[in-house]
């Protein structure tokens, strides 16, 4: 996995990724007392975006085997992720869940290959 | 009674457990980032200008794929969004701070640096608000940067038999399952998952910033169904 982009592109990428994020930061720091509070509306919308986003970036990676969709006990990667999920739950330690789900990938991988 | 001395440790004190979940993490974000083929410098750099860990993941994993580059900047604005809540949420305690450390405290705004210090401003007056707080943050800032070199020292020597990539997703699960909290998070969880599977093969990798905006839809019915039922008792429910 090898990337495309040359040099300059990337300072960019990460440029314009970390100027937008540092303006999310500040934002209400900078403006309170002009505005008074967040609009209800979009406080509640913001409520959901780590569970939304973050289920967002971890279930493909799961249910997805070299590009193809693999939803059956064949698939290493959505066994570990299982077995990850079930100490996520139990732990809230993301040592934890990372050992596990990097264990239960080396011992299948090995066992089903 | 509380000095800015005092007050400074208590936070270190404090944050010195979480900074030690924040290693493995960090450490990701360095071996991920030059496993896509960043150099060594952007890595860090990456670290330091974005200073987000879950964004950063998430724009190395598309660099990695050669989405464009408006979709990399724009996911990583979407995975951010929250930190707009958080600022909202610490506003009040920062109020009576120049405008120079508004700057500089907001700089440092994390999920944990957030987490850790609205939890003492509430329960405690005295407490310096300024000098708690970078307590907390400066180490988890230290800790962030220090851990993604010794990923960019490390990934360049990991053989790939490793599936090291694979922990790029398992440490979103160990922050997501703690921000599934009630019924209508766990909607924008499975909406947001699922509508991302669906939307794998969308052009531009746009399927994140569709699950997202679709999830967090999910989570805001779900919520205002819930409410609207028990207001009227109404028992059908969603």
């Amino acid at each position: 996995m090898a990337t495309g982009y040359g040099t300059t592109t990337l300072w960019l990428i990460i440029l314009a990724g970390g100027v937008g994020t540092y303006a999310l930061r500040l934002s209400f720091v900078a403006l309170f007392g002009r505005l008074d509070d967040v609009p209800e509306g979009v406080e509640r919308a913001l409520r959901f975006v780590p569970a939304a986003v973050l289920s967002a970036l971890v279930l493909p990676e799961f249910v997805y085997s070299d590009g193809a969709l693999a939803l059956s006990p064949a698939n290493p990667e959505l066994l570990a992720g299982v077995l990850a999920a079930a100490v996520a739950w139990k732990t809230e330690d993301i040592l934890a869940t990372l050992v596990a789900g990097m264990a239960g990938l080396w011992v299948l991988t090995f066992l089903l290959g | 009674m509380s000095s800015p001395r005092a007050d400074f440790l208590s936070g270190v004190r404090v944050a010195a457990p979480i900074t030690l979940g924040v290693l493995p993490f960090g450490m990701v974000a360095g071996v991920a980032a030059v496993g896509v083929g960043m150099s060594a410098l952007q890595a860090v750099g990456m670290s330091v200008v974005v200073f987000a860990g879950a964004s950063q993941l998430a724009a190395i994993e598309l660099i990695g794929r050669n989405a464009p580059a408006a979709v990399v900047v724009a996911t990583v604005l979407v995975v951010n969004l929250r930190l707009v809540m958080y600022s909202a949420s610490i506003a009040p305690y920062f109020q009576r701070q120049s405008a120079k450390w508004k700057a500089a405290l907001s700089y440092l705004l994390t999920d944990q640096a957030y987490a850790v210090s609205l939890l003492e401003f509430e329960n405690d007056e005295e407490t310096s608000r300024r000098w708690y707080y970078l307590g907390v943050a400066v180490p988890l800032w230290v800790t962030w940067q220090a851990a993604t070199v010794v990923g960019v020292l490390l990934g360049a020597r990991l053989p790939s038999g490793w599936h090291l990539e694979f922990a790029v997703p398992l440490v979103f699960l160990a922050v997501l399952v703690p921000a599934v909290t009630d019924r209508a998070t766990g909607a924008a969880a499975v909406v947001g998952g699922t509508t991302a599977v669906v939307a794998n093969g969308l052009p531009y990798n746009l399927g994140l910033i569709l699950a997202a905006v679709v999830g967090i839809g999910a989570g805001v019915a779900v919520e205002s169904v819930s409410a609207t039922s028990t207001d009227t008792n109404d028992e059908e429910g969603a």
